[in-house]
């Protein structure tokens, strides 16, 4: 501190706490409206005193809402994108930095340019891939007229119809999200700081290019990995247009879409109680995660957006 | 750019970038290709036919008043949404900064609402602001005497989700100012504090104008946010209602496409997104360059 300011040090102080509790203030609502039965949490204004129904709610939420099973969902969900995203775009970089190939700068340009194109600007096509996976083929069959052309040379009726339907699969929720242009940069960009040293020196001990990688490059990644891990599990997580879109099981689609069912709409009985012990349930894990693995939050966001 | 030292093996690079390659085709540009194509097309709804019709979906939508409506409340949405957040970010982060204790606990008590979903952020600030139920809403009415119901008005019903949006994104914002801050080197404030210059001053002279890449930075992120991740919010909150007051273009997109099943004119709304998310990411690039040349 450059000079001693008691009064501005004091207030400081006090708009922080301030500020700290508006913040907070949703989750404590929520957390005092599960605990409460439903004669309290329907009074106007409802008490701000923890009542003793949380776990009532907790398994009355956890029943109506097939809340184990979507929280499963979301967790392989969130898991397999974080996954699938690291390994993908891991290699990608180390292929775009490390060979040299004709293609190279186009492989660069064409992951780059997937940050210009969310799944929110393509919703239906998108939907209509992940419904018939081989559409591209399909369209490549027909036309070609590759089906006439074996007919004709078989010499019998035959013809080839490729689907695959992602509709209501985990691999529907997974692969459409695992390529990243932000993930592929970061490890770009890390590649680069790496000393060229290093790999000199491993060519010179006679290393092949994946021993490079799985001795050197990966270790020395590590931290890189686990701020990826925070970013990408909460982005995972918290997904909502592109499961929507692609389940319509109950059983398929994740937890922050089925919550949506536990809310009271108008004319229902308001168990805000049960939606608010759901709510707390569905919220925590990505939470827990950005608490306990702040330092690498932190460092993961501020350095994804270089 | 490459290393000055790297492999040769042809095959193994290209099975290395196979799979990112493979997912972007299959899931982004394939699609991207689907929606031109079908935005100068004009198909039945059984999607058995269609005809090229140049710029028909085009004309359409833009002369639609329910899409220049959609535009307007998008607009004004993102820029309500932005500033309140960013507002509250730098708020906090220049708070936190002064703290000469506890720092990392403050952090701590910011930063957790960043890994809550929209469409859970809309769900709590529903229970809190829903004109029967809510706590908010409640002392809204009682206290103050305001007409709040934002389920039956317009107004009501965008701030509403203009607080689900804002509140979580500042702890995102807060985070970048927080680095912005410890980035701005203290010699600088100590010489204009020798200079006579309080501690507004000196916020206002020196540390803002040295803020002002991330201030951009964050204005054109929160843009994007607002814009295209906040469909969580308007979907489980308000589904953009009443009476359209909610219905942001993306959210638009899908209900005209996936629920009301008209290709065309969602393929066209589509393509005017792509086109305005394009000239979002060039600005943004353009602005990287600016921020090293600045960076301290």
């Amino acid at each position: 501190m450059v000079e001693r300011t008691p009064i501005l040090d004091a207030l400081t102080y006090g708009f922080l706490m301030l500020g700290i509790c508006i913040v907070g203030f949703p989750i404590f609502y929520t957390l005092v409206a599960a605990t409460l039965p439903l004669e309290e949490v329907s009074k106007v204004p409802m008490p701000l005193a923890f009542g003793d129904q949380f776990s009532v709610n907790l398994s009355t939420a956890w029943e109506k809402g097939h809340l184990g099973q979507q929280l499963m969902n979301s967790f392989i969900m969130a898991s397999g994108i974080t996954i699938g995203k690291i390994i993908v775009s891991m290699l990608g970089a180390f292929s775009i930095v490390y060979f040299d190939y004709r293609f190279r700068k186009v492989a660069f340009a064409a992951v780059f340019c997937t940050l210009m194109l969310p799944v929110e600007v393509r919703i239906l096509p998108t939907y209509e891939i992940a419904a018939n996976i081989f559409g591209p083929l399909q369209w490549f069959i027909d036309t070609m007229h590759l089906n006439s052309l074996i007919q004709w040379w078989v010499g019998s009726d035959f013809e080839i119809t490729l689907e695959l339907s992602l509709l209501d699969s985990y691999a529907g929720l997974i692969l459409p999200l695992v390529a990243s242009a932000t993930c592929t940069f970061l490890f770009r960009q890390f590649f680069l700081t790496v000393p060229e040293e290093l790999c000199e020196a491993a060519k010179l001990d006679g290393a092949s290019a994946m021993m490079f990688f799985r001795k050197i490059l990966l270790p020395l990644s590590v931290t890189n990995i686990a701020a990826l891990v925070v970013i990408e599990f909460v982005y995972g997580w918290n997904q909502y247009l592109w499961p929507l879109l692609i389940t319509t099981n109950p059983d398929m689609t994740t937890a922050v879409i089925g919550l949506k069912h536990l809310i009271p709409q108008a004319d229902d009985v308001p168990y805000w109680n049960v939606a608010m012990a759901g709510t707390l349930l569905v919220m925590m894990p990505p939470i827990l995660v950005v608490l306990m693995m702040q330092r690498w939050f932190v460092k993961g966001l501020v350095e994804r957006e270089k | 750019m490459i290393k000055r030292s790297h492999f040769t093996s042809q095959t193994l690079a290209y099975l290395l970038i196979l799979p990112q390659i493979l997912v972007t085709l299959t899931f982004f540009y394939w699609p991207a290709v689907q929606g031109l194509l079908q935005s100068v097309m004009l198909s039945d709804p059984f999607g058995q036919r269609s005809s090229f019709v140049w710029f028909y979906n085009f004309i359409n939508i833009f002369t639609d008043p329910l899409y220049l409506k959609s535009i307007g409340i998008t607009l004004g949405f993102s820029l309500a949404t932005a500033v309140t957040s960013i507002t509250f970010g730098l708020f906090l982060a220049s708070l936190a900064n002064r703290a000469l204790r506890g720092k990392a606990l403050i952090r701590t008590m910011l930063i957790w609402p960043y890994a809550v979903a929209p469409a859970i952020s809309g769900i709590l600030w529903l229970f809190l602001l829903h004109p029967s139920f809510g706590v908010l809403a409640f002392f809204l009415k009682d206290r103050l005497g305001i007409d709040w119901n934002p389920l039956l008005s317009g107004t009501d019903a965008l701030i509403m989700v203009v607080m689900a949006s804002a509140w979580k994104e500042v702890s995102y914002n807060f985070v970048f100012f927080m680095a912005g801050l410890q980035a701005v080197p203290h010699s600088l404030i100590e010489a204009a504090a020798m200079d006579g210059a309080g501690p507004f001053r000196r916020f206002w002279t020196i540390t803002f104008p040295l803020l002002s890449p991330t201030l951009f930075f964050l204005m054109v992120m929160n843009i994007i946010y607002a814009f295209f991740e906040t469909f969580g919010v308007i979907h489980t909150v308000t589904q953009g209602g009443p009476g359209g007051a909610t219905n942001t273009l993306v959210y638009k997109v899908y209900q005209d496409g996936f629920i009301g099943l008209n290709l065309g004119s969602s393929a066209a709304q589509s393509v005017v997104l792509m086109i305005l998310i394009v000239t979002i990411t060039v600005l943004q690039f353009r602005f990287v360059e600016r921020k090293v040349h600045y960076s301290l």
